[in-house]
């Protein structure tokens, strides 16, 4: 009699929760049927904080495709450390991992304690008191979330990252344009910078400290590097022509771009330091869209040498270049994964465009995207997400997909139209 | 960092103005622009005629006899359309880019910024390219006609900057453009 009533609460709790479960901001909209059952219990003694930060480390879960989370109404208990959980309630609701934690304010800030339960082993996977300065609560809830998720999955969080973008408002001569920059999950956005000139393809250096990106505001395209917190920045290049698709190479030294100085676009690299400029293709064709590999080696790069948009890969000191898709008659930008073992790019089908995965040394292209007009992919530092820009009803806006294709996300949409995503490295 | 949009507006709103005054009141205005200039630097260099009005001398190669009056004024076409990933000039407004021509010559002082433009369909750079060639299609054609490089550049927006909103072919059509800008 008791478990049916338990039974009963919980549908009703279902019910009401996925009534209120409409107001998130994040829209899941493909889930994986692979996702592990979790819980995150709010935490005890947080209730009046300016964030729920279990929420959060719940949302970061679910967003990351690999995580189903248990509603919050249907948790009948709420254990608050590692020696209040009773598995087997837990486990009557098919949770197989459990977050439970405390939190209270101290002097500066304050002071979260969390627990990581294996439901099925009756075990403490990991556990840690997380002091926060100021009011970093939603940064200290992303670096639950990175713990949690290294925990179980073995694969490095990446919720403590931030994305940058560009946002566009009006048409023609009349433009508003702005670069931003915010967490993960598109909270607490930043403006870096607006003009009423476009503003393109902003690109992160390794050490997550500057943007490069593409400004028009002399009217014609430059490429400038800024540092994101201090807002001080420098024009790298300004030639003739495109000034485009700026580039950092793994060392953070280098800058590769496509330069149309001298005839059709070309790769060329910049030595921040010395200001010196390597150009690394001399062809009749547009080359464009490099990217260095993880290592340094290689750039990949848009070229239309054979026709239309083909992605090719040469050494990062030039010379021969071969060509890495075949699939299609349209494929462009590519991103390496962080093992450099894959690509990520555009590919046009009779659909339009989407977002697509293909082994670097040849191999099937796998689609992952479902949109028709989805570019400028960028690939989160773990290699997990890709996010990117796509358009529904007129209104651009960042979406999301799992590297295996099987989940994806909205991102909420900040005024405007946003695109031209860019996933920051790891910035801890 | 904002970028003083007011004040570009408004340099913007008065250069249009300015511009909007010749191209109404014709000769005499024109010459304040350009005129003046062209003026004390005619005879020198190509040969073609500028400065004063209708005399229908200018065009060496153009020969077309059509707009004889018109070569001091800016032309009032400034936008030229393109067909779906292709940069040819199509032959409907080849008469439009010889205007430009013609206006060019007559009026060697003025400046021409070509400004490229695609539809949105495939990535920013790449689109970046594309207007670019477009772009420099124009160009090609005005120096083949005998214009001097020097009054022209090349600006792509690729598809930065749309003039019609929306998906389809109708806002596509119209965004896939090389403006004239003076």
């Amino acid at each position: 009699m008791q478990t049916l009533s338990k039974a009963w609460l919980f549908c009703v709790l279902l019910l009401i929760s996925s009534v209120a479960s409409a107001n998130l901001t994040i829209e899941i909209t493909r889930g994986s049927d692979q996702a592990l059952p979790i819980g995150v219990v709010p935490f005890e003694g947080g209730e009046g904080f300016p964030e729920d930060v279990a929420q959060i480390v719940q949302d970061d879960l679910e967003r990351s495709g690999m995580f189903a989370p248990l509603e919050r109404s249907a948790m009948f208990e709420r254990p608050s450390q590692a020696s209040d959980v009773e598995f087997g309630t837990w486990r009557s609701l098919d949770t197989r991992y459990l977050v439970v934690g405390r939190a209270q304010q101290t002097g500066g800030g304050y002071q979260l304690q969390f627990d990581l339960m294996d439901i099925s082993g009756q075990t403490r996977m990991i556990g840690e008191t997380v002091n926060v300065s100021g009011n970093d609560l939603r940064g200290a809830a992303h670096y639950i979330s990175d713990q949690v998720f290294e925990a179980i999955t073995d694969i490095r969080g990446a919720f403590s990252t931030k994305i940058a973008y560009v946002t566009a408002q009006g048409l023609g001569d009349n433009m508003q344009f702005g670069l931003y920059v915010a967490d993960a999950d598109g909270a607490r956005s930043q403006q870096v910078l607006t003009s009423d000139q476009p503003i393109m393809s902003p690109a992160w250096s390794p050490d997550g400290r500057k943007l490069a990106y593409v400004s028009f505001e002399t009217e014609r395209p430059a490429i400038y590097i800024q540092d994101v917190s201090s807002g001080q920045r420098v024009q790298a290049t300004s030639f003739e022509g495109i000034n485009g698709a700026p580039a950092w190479s793994p060392d953070g030294r280098r800058l590769a771009m496509s330069l149309s100085k001298d005839g059709q676009p070309d790769i060329y690299v910049l030595d921040i330091g010395s200001r010196s400029l390597n150009r690394l293709t001399d062809s009749n064709s547009i080359d464009t869209e490099p990217a260095f590999s993880p290592n340094g080696a290689n750039i990949l790069f848009t070229s239309d040498r054979s026709g239309g948009p083909q992605i090719y890969q040469m050494s990062a000191n030039g010379g021969n270049a071969n060509r890495v898709t075949y699939t299609g008659n349209y494929n462009a930008r590519g991103r390496y994964s962080p093992e450099g073992d894959q690509i990520f790019l555009v590919h046009r089908s009779d659909r339009g465009y989407q977002v697509a995965r293909q082994e670097l040394d040849g191999g099937r292209l796998v689609v992952l995207s479902e949109s028709t007009r989805d570019e400028s992919p960028s690939v989160a530092p773990n290699g997990t997400m890709v996010i990117f820009a796509t358009q529904q009803g007129g209104s651009g806006f960042l979406s999301a997909v799992s590297a295996d294709g099987r989940s994806s996300f909205r991102l909420p949409a900040a005024q405007g139209e946003v695109r031209d995503p860019a996933w920051s490295p790891f910035l801890n | 960092m904002q970028l003083k949009p007011l004040a570009r507006s408004l340099a913007v709103a008065f250069s249009i103005l300015a511009v909007a005054g010749c191209s109404s009141t014709g000769g005499t205005q024109d010459g304040d622009a350009y005129g003046s200039q062209s003026g004390s630097t005619a005879g020198t260099g190509t040969g073609s005629g500028m400065g004063t009005s209708g005399t229908g001398q200018y065009g060496s190669t153009s020969g077309s006899g059509a707009g004889q009056q018109a070569d001091s004024r800016i032309p009032e076409v400034r936008t030229i359309y393109f067909d779906y990933d292709r940069d040819t000039i199509k032959s409907e407004y080849e008469s439009v880019v010889m205007g430009h021509a013609r206006y060019l010559q007559a009026n060697p002082n003025a400046r021409v910024t070509l400004q490229g433009h695609t539809d949105e369909r495939g990535t920013r750079e790449y689109n970046m390219a594309l207007g670019e060639r477009r772009a420099r299609a124009v160009q090609r054609f005005l120096n083949i006609q005998g214009v001097s490089p020097s009054q022209m550049s090349v600006v792509s927006y690729g598809e930065e900057r749309p003039a019609a909103s929306g998906q389809g072919d109708s806002a596509y059509s119209q965004n896939r453009r090389v403006v004239f800008s003076y």
